[in-house]
């Protein structure tokens, strides 16, 4: 029988992958690998025989040349040994199957400066938006209201109703267009999925610390117009059980936390689609 | 030829860096500036064609959403003046190697040996400032010259000479030619001895130096040395060895040395090693008291001390402290503190997981006005570069920080405390063998891992066994690297669960002499050749290898016929992994320099060859000013002084820089209550994700009892980390504790004519580690001392307040039981459990005052204990709605915190508090501010009162008042007239103003 697999992919600074992979276990997948970038580019381990690739959160090469850039050099120079072939195009090839990708912080950066996102004409490798340094100009470790876009292509944020609520661990968040043309696209492809919002998700938020970064639009998630790549900054894998609430010892909470419906749906889609 | 790439933010993206530069200019330095701009720097030393360097410039180091860049043409304009910051040659440069890396992706093709990538910043400076005004931002706030350079232009010269000049910040060889091995003649007068050890930054004393004298007249060492072809003085790389290895931070002089103490009444007692006679003696009772109920693993032997945790696991924790290097430079101190302290439970055992920091700082007020001596950085400094430093250390490597505090005292000036904790996860066997045992076979290769080799960090062991002083050495100082330290651990965690090596073990002080001579000690000898060390930079001698602390560095024994699997793996992760020799059971501590014979060292004489010192201690009692009485209608403006207190403030602005939920196991975080913002008493972590069973960490500090008697110092230290424990759910019959010592220079010398004191202070505080560990069953398990802390440059001596650190770690059996501090509904009654009693010395509330006082607060811990065991029942029953230790402040501030947490106000009566002692000092004073120990605010549900006063009986408690459905915390005096009324947004708002803009 056919199994749901679930990538997540570790090394050279990534940091949540052992909290991702229990996620995508939580939320229905058959199996999570947590897979060394080594034992990628080596050809130990394929992209093609998972459904999800998970790009998790940490501090790929010490966010040395600003978040995640080094690392998008390295995908898309590095070449997987015995195969002639760069790693960027097993990407692509993903991509293109109609997988699922999920960039959380680090990873949503990564997926930024890739390209991968938002990926307005179809194409996965021109940059045009980006996230920077935060308007603090500091890290900051606080949880934030998310308000949902109902309309939003994303497959991974389906059924959600008014919005969630989850940690953003960043120093480098505030999202950016190069052009006003792309923020005006993003906006009415409904693909700035998540919007920083005060408590009860009624409209977006741009004062600190509701908005932790300053973002444009208060934008803290992205899909591209597939629905199936998907980026966002705060922590989903964060809180997928009520006891990693800041409140849960004064609040009700349901057993499950509010990130764990993104790997649920992400498993369910993979089970109904690509399998 | 070497190229400058600039890297700029375009003209109308907001700059954030140099917004906050422009903050601090403000703040700090009070100088006012109209505009700060910031260019990223690379200068590139490589053959590179003008397509590559193009390439590099516009692909990985430019974001091109907002950023522009250029090759050889300076970006700037628009400004008055310009500061460029760049590192000092040989200082590590994280940037600098990962814009190399990117630039060996781009082209498919490795720099050659002596090429690089440097980086650097310059800020653009708008406004009229003066020249010596820049000259003192740069220095004050930008750079540290003791690693980084810079230079500073006026815009019209900038225009004028196009920029910066290029320039490659490369280690010059030349300047350091390879010196052959020296011989150093011991041969000479004692003062000749001195000198040669003060000089060489050795800190041997005389003794030490006849001793070395002696061992190489011995006519047997003598034969030994001439089969290998030595003659009869020592090498320097010898010297430096032992110099290494008999060093204070390495060899624990103070605390193994035979102390001759007289207490008060002139009673005489011998005590042979504090830490055999006091610290290992509570372990070993404590063992034996638990029998087979004994869940240590592993104590004081390996890098880390090692618990139980469940039946896969095992529970590894270490605290450090990095004190002197973090005084030089905060930010690169602090930060190697953090990445070191992770590789003393990754050594432990065949290594752990990592899976917390604490991190505990002492500071001088960081707004100190008053003059300091040159060479110390103002508190405020090192308090931003220290935070940073951890921040970066954290943050970077994955690992969340967890639990700490910041402790404020003016003679921290002097030298700041920095202590960094790390706990890990070790599979309870890895390959059939108990995770916590490791071993070597004669045979085994001696491998290095990780980092390079360069000059960084030469001396670090030996210069903190000495004062701070002007003439540290800045080679002391180095700056960690935390994803080089990451990539290591990843390859390392999967080697050992492959069984590729057998013992694995810490570079950090004394470096490879440390490291392989401790491991050299498990089998009885090594061979190791120094010139197959992987360096840095060419024109290290020998002995510089030897004792290099450069980072990022683990030391194994791999058996022979793993060592190729291994190398292979190292090699696919991208580490670096050397063999420079094999371990052998010789008996000698045997070092080559390629085939030359460079120390021959007795393994014996090495680790045994030293006598213990011999220490006075008398203890007489201080006897400070008391503070008169006072007596008020309202102590509602004590209250709001007291909460703004810089002991008692909110840290959130700095806490909320380190990321406490990484790895997705925080259970009670740092803030907590209504609006996140409520301070926790001790972190709750799950390690394993589809367990309920969690990890409880705590910790205890209070140095300035050490004032009145270092005794109840360090008494209430390990009372306060436990209250902290059983706060939040903490199981007290699986609990371990750590002490962490920072002393001042207790040896009576010319510079430390009081040394008998504060010796005297230091037996007591052991004294008291022995009296309360062993009745409630705490073994130590792991500790560290730091034992010179004091400034001193010829005037002016600064020694900071003996002080010891100590935390607890243990076990919460289900993490949905835990409680916090915050108040939780209206109705719910208040509970103070403990006595109240006449304690003000040495209080929070008095030293706002300016007084210390004499009445120290006691522990009774037998009763303490009693009072802890039935409260983690009541807690497991979820009868306890909140709990709040009490500490600095006493009773009110605890109200106030639990009140404004909860976002409820509270009524309560201090007639109804219990009070222990003479009734003539039961006062509304006394009964609000006393920090008398063994106390906590405990919130109870009304439907659940009759059981937790069951569960609690004969432990002490009173009902002191309710939770109300108001926004004011109002307490009634002995009187019954309200003495004390706030607002919750008012008292709340005193907390958080002191440190909010930090």
């Amino acid at each position: 029988m056919a199994t749901t697999r679930a990538l997540v992919i570790t090394g050279n600074g990534t940091n949540c992958e052992t909290e991702a992979a229990h996620a995508c276990r939580l939320g229905g997948f058959d199996e999570a690998v947590i897979a060394h970038i080594a034992e990628i580019l080596s050809g130990e381990i394929r992209l093609d025989d998972f459904q999800f690739l998970n790009l998790t959160g940490g501090f790929l090469d010490g966010d040395d040349l600003g978040s995640a850039k080094a690392q998008a050099n390295r995908l898309k120079n590095a070449v997987v040994e015995g195969t002639g072939e760069k790693l960027v195009d097993q990407f692509t090839r993903f991509v293109n199957a109609g997988k699922l990708v999920l960039g959380v912080c680090n990873g949503f950066q990564l997926m930024v400066k890739m390209g991968m996102l938002p990926a307005l004409d179809g194409n996965n490798l021109q940059q045009t938006v980006t996230l920077c340094h935060n308007d603090s100009g500091r890290f900051q470790d606080r949880w934030c209201y998310l308000k949902v876009d109902a309309a939003s292509p994303c497959i991974f944020t389906k059924g959600i109703e008014k919005g969630i609520y989850l940690p953003v661990r960043h120093g480098e968040g505030k999202f950016l267009t190069d052009t006003l043309q792309t923020l005006e696209r993003i906006e009415t492809g409904h693909l700035a999925t998540l919007k920083y919002s005060a408590a009860g998700y009624d409209s977006p938020a741009m004062e600190f610390p509701a908005n932790p970064n300053g973002s444009t639009n208060a934008i803290a998630g992205l899909c591209d117009p597939t629905g199936r790549l998907f980026g966002l900054m705060p922590h989903p894998e964060a809180f997928v059980h009520y006891t990693q609430h800041p409140r849960w010892t004064r609040e009700q909470l349901p057993e499950a936390g509010d990130g764990l419906i993104l790997y649920k749906n992400a498993a369910e889609y993979a089970r109904k689609n690509l399998l | 030829m070497a190229n400058r790439i600039e890297v700029a933010l375009k003209d109308d993206v907001r700059d954030s860096r140099g917004e906050r530069i422009k903050r601090e200019i403000e703040h700090f330095l009070h100088l006012v500036v109209n505009g700060v701009r910031t260019i990223d720097i690379y200068t590139v030393d490589a053959q590179l064609s003008r397509e590559e360097l193009e390439a590099a410039a516009s692909g990985p180091f430019c974001d091109p959403v907002i950023q522009n860049w250029s090759i050889d043409l300076p970006l700037a304009s628009g400004f008055d003046w310009a500061v460029e910051v760049g590192f000092r040659p040989g200082v590590t440069d994280n940037v600098g190697r990962t814009a190399r890396e990117a630039v060996e992706y781009l082209t498919s093709r490795p720099f050659a040996a002596g090429e690089g990538v440097y980086a650097g910043v310059q800020y653009l400076f708008s406004g009229a400032l003066s020249s010596e005004q820049v000259e003192k931002i740069a220095t004050g706030l930008l750079c540290n010259t003791l690693i980084q350079r810079y230079s500073v232009m006026p815009a019209a010269d900038f225009m004028a000479k196009r920029g910066f000049p290029t320039s490659v910040p490369k280690v010059d060889v030349g300047a350091y030619s390879n010196t052959p091995v020296r011989e150093i003649d011991f041969e000479v007068p004692d003062e000749e001895l001195l000198r040669i050890s003060r000089e060489g930054v050795l800190a041997l004393t005389l003794e030490e130096m006849k001793i070395i004298q002696a061992h190489y007249r011995d006519p047997q060492v003598v034969a030994g040395r001439a089969a290998q072809g030595l003659g009869g003085k020592p090498t320097d790389v010898e010297l430096e060895c032992l110099a290494q290895t008999w060093s204070e931070h390495c060899k624990h002089k103070i605390f193994s040395g035979t102390v001759q103490y007289e207490d008060e009444n002139g009673t005489k007692q011998e005590i042979k090693s504090l830490f055999k006679s006091y610290i290992q003696r509570v372990t070993k009772e404590v063992r034996q008291n638990m029998g087979d109920q004994d869940f240590c693993l592993s104590v004081f032997k390996d890098n880390a001390g090692v618990i139980t945790f469940d039946d896969n696991n095992s529970l590894v924790f270490k605290v450090e402290t990095h004190n002197s290097p973090s005084a030089l430079d905060p930010y690169g101190g602090a930060l190697t503190g953090i990445v070191g302290v992770n590789r003393d439970p990754f050594g432990t055992g065949q290594g752990a997981r990592l899976i917390f920091n604490t991190d505990v700082f002492c500071f001088a007020d960081p707004f100190y006005d008053k003059p300091l001596p040159s060479r110390l950085l103002h508190p405020r400094r090192i308090f931003e570069g220290v935070v940073e430093g951890v921040e970066h250390g954290g943050n970077k490597s994955g690992i969340p920080t967890v639990n700490g505090s910041l402790v404020f005292d003016e003679r921290f000036a002097g030298k700041p405390l920095v202590f960094c904790g790390t706990a890990g996860m070790m599979p309870t066997k890895v390959n059939g063998i108990p995770g916590h045992e490791k071993s070597i076979n004669p045979g085994d290769l001696i491998v290095m891992s990780g980092g390079r080799i360069g000059k960084d960090g030469i001396h670090g062991a030996t210069f903190s066994s000495e004062e701070l002083n002007e003439n540290s050495p800045v080679t002391a100082v180095q700056i960690g690297d935390p994803i080089t330290q990451k990539r290591m651990f990843d390859f390392l965690i999967r080697a050992r669960d492959k069984g590729l090596y057998r013992f694995i073990t810490d570079n950090g002080a004394g470096g490879l002499s440390s490291s392989i001579g401790e491991m050299a000690g498990e089998c009885n000898g090594c061979r190791m050749d120094l010139a197959k060390a992987p360096l840095k930079y060419p024109g290290l001698d020998p002995w510089e290898i030897l004792i290099s602390e450069a980072q990022e560095r683990m030391s194994l024994a791999v058996p022979p016929e793993k060592i190729d699997a291994f190398m292979e793996m190292a090699k696919r992760f991208g580490v670096e992994a050397t063999v420079l020799g094999e371990f052998t059971d010789s008996g000698i501590f045997h070092i080559q320099y390629g085939e030359k014979t460079v120390a021959w060292l007795p393994m014996a004489f090495m680790h045994e060859g030293l006598p213990p010192m011999q220490i006075p201690a008398r203890w007489q009692p201080p006897l400070n000013l008391e503070a008169p009485a006072q007596h008020k209608e309202d102590w509602t403006a004590d209250l709001l002084s007291l909460l703004g207190q810089l002991n008692i403030c909110s840290k959130e602005s700095v806490v909320r820089r380190y990321d406490h939920e990484v790895q997705g196991g925080s259970v009670v975080k740092p803030f907590t209550g209504v609006a996140n913002d409520g301070p926790s008493d001790a972190a709750v972590v799950r390690p394993v994700l589809d367990s309920f069973k969690g990890v409880v960490v705590s910790h205890g500090i209070c140095p300035r009892y050490s004032d009145i008697d270092a005794y109840w110092m360090a008494a209430n230290a390990l009372d306060e980390a436990l209250r902290n424990y059983v706060a939040v759910g903490g199981n007290p019959e699986h609990w371990a504790g750590l002490d962490n010592f920072c002393w001042c220079d207790p040896v009576l010398s010319e510079k430390t004519p009081d040394g008998p004191y504060k010796m005297a202070q230091l037996v007591r505080a052991n004294q008291a580690l022995l009296d309360l560990c062993v009745p409630i069953n705490l073994p130590l398990i792991s500790g560290k001392d730091s034992m010179k802390n004091d400034f001193y440059d010829g005037t002016t001596k600064i020694s900071i307040p003996p002080t010891l650190l100590f935390s607890v770690i243990g076990t919460i059996p289900d993490i949905r039981n835990a409680v916090t501090m915050d108040f939780k509904r209206p109705g719910d009654i208040i509970c103070l459990l403990g006595d109240t009693k006449d304690e003000l010395g040495g209080s929070e509330y008095l030293a706002m005052q300016g007084y210390t006082g004499n009445k120290v607060p006691k522990v009774d811990i037998t009763s303490a204990l009693k009072r802890y065991k039935a409260l983690h029942q009541a807690i497991m029953h979820g009868l306890v709605a909140s709990c709040h230790d009490l500490s600095d402040g006493g009773l009110a501030v605890a109200l106030a915190e639990s009140a404004f947490s909860g976002g409820f106000g509270c009524r309560a009566e201090l007639a109804n508090v219990h009070f222990d002692g003479d009734q003539r000092y039961r006062t509304d004073e006394t009964l609000l501010f006393s920090e008398s120990a063994s106390r906590l605010l405990v919130t109870v549900h009304p439907a659940q009162w009759s059981a937790f006063e069951e569960a609690m009986n004969g432990t002490g408690f009173s009902q002191i008042g309710q939770v109300t459905d108001s926004t004011t915390v109002t307490i009634a005096g002995l009187e019954g007239k309200t003495i004390l009324q706030g607002s919750l947004e008012q008292l709340k708002e005193a907390w958080q103003r002191t440190l909010r803009e930090l």
